[in-house]
């Protein structure tokens, strides 16, 4: 009940935020940027959270989500966001392109092999003339019309970012209590005792990937559509991909809310020491910002979520008769 | 064959030299402890700024800064291995992930904040001079940097292997508890290592900053590389390492010079992802 009561509230005060931080632009500006974080990061959190693929080159999809956005416009006049769909299919494509030869990899290996492929990707983009190449592209500097998604203000865009991170919690819960979430999770503790009880393991990480693939590049049209340019390293950069893995292993990876945990953590952290120390400060804040990351990694190795997490002490009966063994 | 392309497979032979040895200090690791230290490129950036401030402040060459690098670095490594590794290496991998990349933000904001975010180079003449051999020249700083390498690296996979250190630090690898059986202390070792791939990441770090630039932000960079060579050579082998390291050098150059340096990278990126394709423990890493 308590616990109901409890998350309700959250809903509620993560419907008024922007009510309570009208006319103070950074704070609007803050509660997108969460949003928009929270968004990379749940999308990481299905294949590198449930299914334990650590993937460490899921900006190819962010970029791609972005590029999207931004080529549908400087090539065919499209407002930015027409280049979503596209960037999500594009994205599902890719993803089977990667992930049929990089899934075969365990563990330290398929982390290894997506950072190369990223790096690929972001060289490559930075030779295209089609993607405008190192300088990249910027959107619509001026709105045509509403599609155009140019506000004067974060918060049509917090609650665009809102209702696509509600849509994307819920289907990652569906997924979590569905065939495929028990199948992920067995996969993530052993794929070999999974593969041996007759999961196709390969076909369901791939899954996993492609759904994870198409909604990173979502969230990377959504950048677009919010800061109107990407370039090369805004899109494809490795600190997008450690940025995804980094807030959802600090909220508790393979949880539903630890990215979002993840993100109303880091981004703040991070916006704020922007905007009040800048210049020389800034170097100073991510020294504090990197030792708050090693102090969670150092004494909570399953994220900042496993504080919550109900107490082993009371293990259902069914397990004691299961295990005949006094632990 | 032309000059030219013999120039240019010399070069990048004396690269992948260096390459491999700043390879091999995250190799020991990963393959001692199944720790991947994403922090290994901020310690090779400590390392170059080592060398950029013995010769501003001391006015000493290499052969100062070298032994400086070495011993700050192995502290370094010592010091990450009781305070942090010790304790997250039997968490999830993500914990590790999560633990050397906070290291490594704490380390290149700290080196941003301290020396500023502009690059520094050391002048040309502190060892300076080229010769020419058969037709082919040989940069002194280069030379250097790519002896050294090759020499320290062979000397860490000498000690590896051929030393009762190098055995029971395998014997750990293999099985902490039955070293510990042994009269082998399994954290001593783990450590040792440590200091082993700190020294050899410091000493990488002051060759490479005898001709390359150095920034806070250069370890980015070179920890890719560094993540490609260990991975192409197969994790926990020296020797792979320098294979690894030797092929990647050689390839980029070459492939810079026919191809266009832009696609050095192209080239190197889709050999690796070959490479762990066919071969996913790596040239000679262990199935």
């Amino acid at each position: 009940m308590n616990r109901y009561l409890f998350f309700g509230a959250l809903v509620v005060l993560a419907l008024v935020y922007p009510l309570l931080v009208q006319g103070i632009p950074v704070w609007e500006r803050m509660g997108a940027l969460v949003l928009l974080a929270a968004i990379g990061a749940s999308a990481w959190n299905i294949v590198g959270g449930y299914a334990g693929q650590v993937s460490v080159g899921h900006a190819v999809f962010f970029g791609f989500g972005a590029y999207a956005a931004v080529v549908v416009y400087t090539h065919l006049g499209w407002p930015p966001i027409a280049g979503a769909p596209l960037g999500m299919l594009l994205s599902v494509i890719l993803a089977a392109v990667i992930g049929v030869p990089t899934l075969r990899l365990s563990g330290h290996y398929f982390s290894m092999a997506t950072i190369a492929v990223g790096e690929l990707v972001r060289v490559l983009s930075s030779t295209s003339d089609f993607l405008g190449g190192a300088q990249g592209l910027g959107g619509p500097a001026m709105p045509r019309s509403v599609f155009d998604l140019s506000f004067l203000s974060a918060t049509p865009f917090y609650y665009i970012f809102l209702a696509v991170l509600a849509f994307l919690l819920g289907l990652t819960w569906w997924i979590e209590r569905a065939r495929m979430g028990f199948y992920l999770r067995a996969i993530k503790d052993s794929e070999r005792a999974a593969r041996a009880l007759g999961v196709s393991s390969g076909r369901y990480k791939l899954y996993a990937y492609m759904l994870s693939g198409a909604f990173t590049s979502l969230a990377g049209s959504l950048y677009l559509c919010m800061f109107g340019f990407v370039d090369p390293e805004s899109g494809f950069g490795i600190l997008i991909s450690v940025k995804m893995v980094v807030m959802a292993a600090l909220g508790g990876a393979g949880n539903l809310f630890g990215p979002l945990v993840g993100a109303l953590i880091l981004v703040p952290l991070e916006e704020l020491s922007n905007s009040y120390l800048g210049g020389r400060g800034a170097g100073l804040t991510f020294v504090v910002y990197g030792a708050i990351i090693v102090i969670i990694a150092r004494f909570l190795p399953s994220g900042l979520l496993s504080l919550f997490r109900p107490r082993p002490s009371k293990p259902a009966p069914k397990s004691e008769i299961a295990s005949g063994h006094a632990d | 064959m032309s000059f030219t392309l013999v120039q240019v497979i010399v070069s990048g032979l004396l690269l992948g030299a260096v390459y491999a040895l700043f390879a091999s200090g995250l190799t020991l690791v990963w393959g001692m402890m199944n720790v991947v230290n994403f922090a290994h490129g901020d310690f090779v950036m400590l390392g170059m700024y080592t060398a950029v401030v013995i010769w501003t402040a001391l006015g000493g060459g290499p052969f100062a800064s070298v032994p400086a690098a070495a011993i700050l670095i192995a502290t370094l490594g010592v010091l990450s291995y009781f305070l942090l590794v010790r304790h997250i290496m039997r968490g999830p991998m993500l914990a590790q992930i999560l633990g050397t990349f906070g290291l490594a933000l704490f380390l290149r904001y700290a080196a941003f904040w301290y020396f500023g975010a502009d690059f520094k180079t050391l002048p040309d003449t502190l060892v300076g001079g080229s010769f020419t051999l058969g037709g082919v020249r040989f940069e002194g700083a280069r030379m250097l940097a790519g002896v050294g390498g090759l020499a320290i690296t062979l000397l860490l996979h000498v000690i590896l292997t051929r030393t009762a250190m190098g055995s029971r630090m395998l014997a750990v690898s293999e099985d902490p508890v039955a070293a510990q059986l042994m009269g082998i202390r399994p954290q001593r070792m783990q450590a040792v290592a440590w200091a082993m791939a700190g020294a050899a990441t410091g000493i990488a770090g002051a060759l490479i900053a005898t001709f390359f630039y150095t920034s806070p932000t250069v370890g980015e960079t070179l920890a890719i590389i560094a993540f490609v060579t260990v991975s192409f050579g197969g994790f926990g082998s020296v020797l792979g390492a320098l294979v690894a390291g030797l092929i990647i050098g050689v390839v980029e150059s070459v492939s810079a010079y026919l191809i266009g340096p832009v696609y050095k990278d192209v080239i190197v990126y889709v050999l690796f992802v070959l490479v762990l394709w066919f071969r996913p423990q790596g040239l000679m890493g262990k199935a």
